[in-house]
């Protein structure tokens, strides 16, 4: 089985898709001749053509606006916005547009639209391209919000997330971008979207995380398990809609959360999981659940290692919130 | 007789007077040489429905002002305009609107009782009463679903259109906006990426004058050119001058030549009676004619009336169409209102 990185996942994930169904369209700002800033389209324009590959103008609202055209026509769109920190000047075009056509319509329309968006920091990014913006999409109704941490789920999950029936944001970890490595199946496969992972069993606490933090929460288990610690880490994949069974089933397991996300805390993605579980899983609770988050600044560049949750900073958590 | 096309008459030409309009229907009711020739039936049934537009319109302002009505905002005074840019098209061809001509879809075919049950909110309603008066959503007519934000289905349109091109059909977009959407960045990005992508769509622009704080630029036509969209200014209450400019800008489209521009332009004077008269002059006005405003208001009493006794739509229908399939979330949400629901009637 060949070993790819996340880029050369999604892009065989695309190029699949795109053999296999033609309405499925690619566009955005420099993916076409030059194949993607990060070349998670490279090649495609060789193969597949400048109508099925479309460079756009530099205006994400046009990118996002006009696939919302395509897939109210029938097409399957699967636009890329350079960095998620570009995202904002489509964010009316997705929350009050793309996420909200089925329901407005009464079903009659839908906009199948796939956004693909490299997200977060760790690459010298500055704050104009590093940040982590999903919560304000967990936030909309109607949008599905996916992100994966390796190959094997970006592939799976973005075949999945193209062949839906819904508008998904699909957040790629370009920190790990290549640095994540593993098996990929050739061809064809799925992962369910609305579906978390176990990545690790364990007894003593729950760690809840996704996309790049995965690695650091390993890093971070690692080190725990070589202290004696026996924690459970769960990527969830698929942040919304939530799988709430795997997670308030590993909770009342352990009766110990630790939350790890590289976003601001303050009414972060962890917000929502410490309300869930103290909604359907209170009295399991040992310990108060603990989140280890960004900081509530701005992203900032020359401190960034400081602001992101490193091993360290998991681990001393792990090891508080086991002794509680 | 040869229509005129907008790429025959340059209304934005530097050399013509700024406000310059392309009109055709003269004062006596008679029609320019170039006007798009109507057959018989044709001009009554466009004149019955400029008509049954303004019945609508002055009704539902005063079921609005009765507080009858959520929310409505008339269309009076650019019925041309609306009407106009349907009849060119052809019925496969898409229509974008923005809420101010949410009535196109009668032009269609839709039974006014349908679109009544859109203004009331009912469970007739195609959309499921999910959105407020004048947003509705005709699929099956190829009329998009309506957005309150001025501009958004600008670049919408654009990307239909496109979809169209590489999928090698020749339907076209038309999509409706007021002159106020061109301080937008949905209309920059909308003309700019149909410039670009020489996609098949035709912008028509109401301007209704009323607001003159929209732009330095001499006319709103005129923003057109920057983006390398041809540009019209048109009477827009001159019925056959909006069909023969947007029915030239479909034909452009058809050919690959790209996106057009249309600025219709309210002069202020009735659209409705404009018509009338010319059906006068082409002697096709008759006593039932005479007769038809009361015709049109007894049907629409009829249309009220019959929308009024559908009951809303059932209290468990918020939750779906969110997702195509309902999340594990909105399963419990829904579960949980029916349950509260159910507790109340029990305890009342």
């Amino acid at each position: 089985m060949p070993v790819l990185n996340i880029i050369q996942a999604v892009n065989d994930a695309l190029r699949l898709e795109m053999k296999r169904d033609p309405r499925v369209v690619v566009l955005g700002e420099d993916i076409g001749k030059f194949g993607g800033v990060f070349r998670a389209t490279s090649g495609l324009f060789e193969e597949f053509g400048p109508e099925r590959v479309m460079d756009t103008p530099l205006a994400e609202a046009g990118i996002i606006g006009s696939a919302i055209g395509m897939a109210l026509y029938g097409l399957r769109p699967v636009p890329e916005i350079q960095f998620a920190d570009f995202i904002y000047p489509a964010y009316d075009q997705i929350v009050n547009e793309l996420a909200k056509f089925r329901y407005r319509s009464g079903g009659q329309y839908t906009a199948p639209v796939v956004i693909r968006t490299p997200y977060g920091g760790g690459i010298r990014g500055g704050h104009y391209h590093s940040q982590s913006p999903e919560a304000y999409f967990c936030h909309t109704a109607g949008l599905k919000v996916v992100i994966p941490s390796n190959p094997y789920d970006a592939k799976g999950l973005l075949l999945s997330a193209i062949r839906g029936e819904d508008p998904v944001l699909f957040m790629e970890p370009k920190r790990v971008y290549r640095a994540s490595k593993g098996e990929v199946p050739e061809g064809d496969y799925t992962l369910p979207i609305g579906k978390a992972k176990v990545v690790r069993r364990g007894s003593q606490v729950t760690v809840l995380c996704y996309g790049a933090m995965v690695h650091v929460v390993n890093e971070a288990v690692e080190r725990a398990v070589a202290d004696g610690l026996d924690p459970e880490v769960i990527d969830l994949m698929t942040l919304s809609p939530l799988d709430e069974a795997t997670v308030l089933e590993s909770v009342e397991k352990t009766g110990r959360v630790v939350i790890v996300h590289e976003a601001p805390k303050t009414c972060g993605y962890g917000a929502e999981l410490v309300a869930l579980i103290c909604e359907k899983a209170l009295l399991s609770l040992e310990a108060p659940i603990v989140r280890v988050a960004g900081f509530d600044t701005p992203f900032p560049y020359t401190l960034e290692n400081e602001y992101l949750p490193t091993p360290e900073r998991v681990l001393s958590q792990l090891h508080e919130t086991a002794r509680f | 007789m040869r229509e005129t096309t907008p790429q025959q008459r340059q209304p934005v030409d530097p050399h013509l007077p700024k406000h310059a309009l392309y009109t055709l229907l003269h004062e006596d009711g008679s029609a320019g040489p170039d006007a798009p020739r109507l057959d018989d039936a044709a001009c009554v049934s466009l004149y019955r429905s400029l008509l049954q537009l303004r019945v609508l319109d002055r009704r539902m302002v005063a079921l609005g002002t009765d507080g009858a009505l959520g929310f409505y905002v008339s269309s009076e005074d650019t019925e041309a305009t609306i009407l106009g840019g349907a009849f060119a098209l052809r019925a496969t061809d898409w229509i974008f609107p923005s809420y101010r001509e949410a009535a196109v879809a009668l032009w269609r075919g839709l039974p006014l009782v349908d679109h009544v049950s859109q203004l009331v909110g009912n469970a007739r309603d195609a959309s499921k009463g999910r959105q407020q008066p004048m947003h509705g959503a005709w699929k099956a007519l190829n009329i998009v679903s309506i957005s309150s934000l001025a501009g958004t289905q600008l670049p919408q349109a654009t990307g239909m259109a496109l979809a169209a091109k590489v999928s090698k059909k020749d339907d076209v977009a038309l999509v409706y906006f007021g002159e106020g959407s061109t301080s937008t960045g949905d209309f920059h990005v909308g003309l700019n990426f149909a410039g670009v992508w020489k996609a098949p769509v035709v912008f028509l622009c109401r301007n209704d004058v009323a607001a003159r704080h929209e732009t330095a630029a001499s006319s709103y036509a005129e923003k057109g050119r920057g983006y390398g969209v041809t540009s019209v200014r048109v009477d827009g209450d001159d019925v056959l001058a909006v069909i023969a400019a947007v029915r030239g800008a479909t034909e452009r489209a058809r050919r690959g030549e790209g996106p057009t521009l249309v600025e219709a332009v309210s002069t202020g004077t009735d659209a409705v009676e404009r018509f009338r008269r010319h059906l006068e002059h082409r002697k096709l006005w008759t006593p039932e004619l005479g007769d038809l405003e009361h015709t049109l208001s007894t049907e629409l009493d009829t249309a009220i009336a019959e929308a009024r006794l559908v009951s809303p739509p059932p209290i468990e229908t918020m939750f779906d169409d969110v997702y195509a399939v309902p999340s594990q979330q909105l399963v419990d949400q829904r579960a949980q209102l029916l349950r509260t629901r159910r507790t109340d009637r029990s305890e009342a």
